[in-house]
């Protein structure tokens, strides 16, 4: 994986270097987070608790584009699409026959498998800018299909659905939703580092790296390439499929190619290639709307703008995009290296090899 | 014959849109998706050239065209330089983050009432008989006149001028362009404004016909297909792509079902992306390069 951070620290088996959580440093700090994570939504309050849901949700989709985007170098342009046809497949199941959710989230996640090929099948034949618009096009036709649905079975306002139930016992409480969506984060990001250190996320690297050399190698370019797409968009389904249970409602309206663009700056705000990034970046982009809220209403501007907040919002998350790009391609993971660097060596000073 | 005058001017709003996108690929081979937003931005500044001039309506035209130039030139100046040798992700986002940030400050700027510009300037949308019992407004016509002005114009230009040559060159071999002096800063600047200018008039024109309004941008983002299908880098593939893809949409609206119509352009692409991805005209080695 990485490199070893603290000093004093040498690997002297090879379990130690697939490792993820390597130093007792390292396993202290895992513990207290998860520990704070536990505590939060006791602490937090209803917003606070609404945003948490929010990034852990989002970090789901954030994380599956990484590993297609970031890991695999697969461009896609089509991820609200994607959890568009998960949250549809709920929504349609649920409104057709009544399924429970441990149907429809199987389902979501075929579905998305299954769509998953038909994004992929371009990749083996385009590359770069081309895939980027094959995915753009395949997003346009599972949203005229979504809203052909809406249409035609007179759901024009969107589908409704129940909270998941077991038995007596329904999901409704924010609190119950974050444990839930945590679980959920938690699995994916550890299924996902798993993935990354076995045997497909090594391969999907070398294919990010160069494709005529990872053939060499002996890994066969189009079924790593198939593989990361089916991958990331069960994912990516499934977390449609939540989506759409936590928010209890399914319309294409909410599925826009904003939304792609917001994933698409998750993971090029937090940086691209870390897994961390993926959450950083979730984080950032699902706070920013709040935060510039907040402070324009600091600013005694709330009331001014109060009809044109969403133009400020765009125009601001551009601008930052923007920056971003423009000034730290590296993304918050890029900075949050930097520090990390900076207090390892203190009180030297380190400049970074590359610029 | 109706139909063949519907399609006539879809493919001339399309072909005027796509040859924005065709200019900066072919040049600098990146793909602007923030040409939507800058058509808007286009029918912006004629909106506020016209009350500017009120009464000289030809000066208010000239003006924002004039503007429509400089936005682009600006554009370059200010973000795309900077992306140049990034990877094509890189520059790609940097367009739509630009345009978010476009979309953002126009609805500041301007609000999100539908505008009329034609009427600002004090013109009217007049309808014609063509023959044979098909109609077309005054804005479609000079869409169609103009669209036929602007391509004639940039193949001669492309052709006979000493800076189409060095703007062939440039997208052609940007290192050795370079090494025979030209000057690739310029040329891309010159590109942008001259793609700017172009969505700037096809956007002044939708504007004129439908009012300006937030849906321009996906018109913006319809055309792109034609372009695709035309092969990114050819002029004359625009225009044919753009026919086909008109013509695929006036048909399908016409004979299968009107809800149609947003999704129609994304299948021409997708099944021309699996026959021949570099398109009609494009040239082939493309793919590898990008």
């Amino acid at each position: 994986m990485s490199l070893p951070r603290a000093s004093g620290y040498f690997r002297t088996r090879y379990a130690q270097d697939t490792a993820l959580l390597e130093t007792r440093t390292q396993k202290a700090a895992a513990l207290a987070f998860a520990a704070a994570l536990a505590a939060y939504p006791f602490v937090a309050g209803p917003l606070a608790l609404d945003l948490a849901n929010q990034v852990l949700l989002g970090s789901i989709g954030a994380v599956a584009l990484m590993l297609l985007t970031g890991y695999a170098g697969q461009i896609s342009l089509g991820h609200a699409g994607l959890l568009a046809a998960g949250a549809f497949t709920g929504g349609i199941l649920f409104k057709e026959l009544g399924a429970p959710f441990w149907v429809t989230l199987p389902a979501a996640a075929l579905v998305g498998a299954g769509l998953g090929i038909a994004f992929g099948l371009p990749s083996l034949r385009l590359r770069g800018l081309y895939l980027a618009v094959s995915t753009l096009a395949l997003h346009f036709i599972v949203i005229h299909a979504g809203a052909e649905y809406e249409t035609r079975r007179g759901f024009s306002t969107g589908i409704v659905i129940d909270p998941p139930r077991i038995g007596d016992w329904v999901l409704r409480d924010a609190r119950a939703w974050y444990f839930v969506l945590l679980a959920f984060a938690v699995a994916n990001l550890l299924f996902s580092l798993n993935l990354l250190r076995a045997r497909t996320g090594r391969a999907w690297r070398a294919v990010h790296g160069r494709e005529a050399v990872a053939e060499a190698l002996g890994i066969s370019v189009r079924r790593a390439k198939l593989a990361a797409f089916v991958v990331s968009s069960a994912i990516t389904a499934v977390a449609g499929c939540l989506f759409a249970y936590y928010r209890g409602f399914v319309s294409v309206e909410a599925f826009s190619l904003y939304l792609t663009i917001q994933y698409v700056a998750m993971i090029i705000i937090g940086g691209m290639g870390s897994l961390l990034g993926a959450v950083l970046g979730t984080v950032f982009v699902t706070v920013f709307p709040y935060a510039i809220e907040a402070a324009m209403r600091l600013l005694g501007l709330a009331d001014r703008l109060a009809s044109v907040v969403f133009a400020v919002n765009y125009a601001a998350f551009g601008l930052v995009m923007i920056l971003f790009l423009v000034l730290e391609p590296q993304g918050l993971v890029g900075i949050w290296r930097r520090v990390q660097d900076w207090f390892l060596l203190w009180p030297f000073k380190q400049r970074p090899l590359s610029k | 014959m109706q139909l063949a005058v519907n399609i006539t001017v879809l493919a001339s709003i399309y072909a005027l849109i796509c040859c924005g996108y065709v200019l900066i690929y072919r040049v600098s081979r990146v793909l602007s998706l923030a040409h939507g937003e800058l058509m808007m931005l286009g029918a912006y500044g004629l909106y506020a050239t016209a009350s500017l001039f009120s009464g000289h309506p030809l000066l208010a035209v000239a003006a924002a065209a004039g503007l429509a130039l400089a936005v682009g030139a600006a554009v370059y100046a200010a973000l795309m330089w900077r992306m140049t040798g990034e990877s094509v992700l890189a520059a790609v986002l940097a367009t739509i983050a630009l345009g978010i940030l476009l979309r953002g400050l126009m609805v500041l700027f301007f609000g999100t009432q539908t505008q009329y510009p034609l009427r600002d300037l004090g013109w009217t949308n007049a309808s014609f008989d063509v023959g044979g019992g098909a109609r077309i407004s005054a804005v479609g016509a000079a869409l169609v006149l103009g669209t036929a002005l602007v391509y004639g114009s940039l193949f001669a230009f492309l052709r006979g001028t000493r800076w189409g040559l060095r703007m062939r060159a440039a997208g052609q071999n940007p290192l050795l362009a370079a090494q025979r002096g030209v000057r690739l800063h310029g040329i891309y600047a010159l590109a942008w404004a001259l793609a700017t200018f172009t969505g700037g008039m096809a956007g002044m024109l939708l504007a004129s016909d439908a009012g300006l309004e937030g849906t321009l941008v996906t018109i913006g983002l319809k055309a792109f297909p034609a372009a695709l299908v035309g092969g990114l880098d050819s002029l004359l593939g625009a225009l044919v792509g753009s026919l086909i893809v008109a013509g695929a949409e006036v048909l399908l609206i016409y004979y299968v079902d009107p809800l149609l119509s947003d999704v129609v352009p994304f299948v021409v692409l997708l099944a021309m992306l699996v026959l021949r991805p570099w398109g009609l005209f494009g040239s082939r080695e493309e793919l590898d390069r990008v």
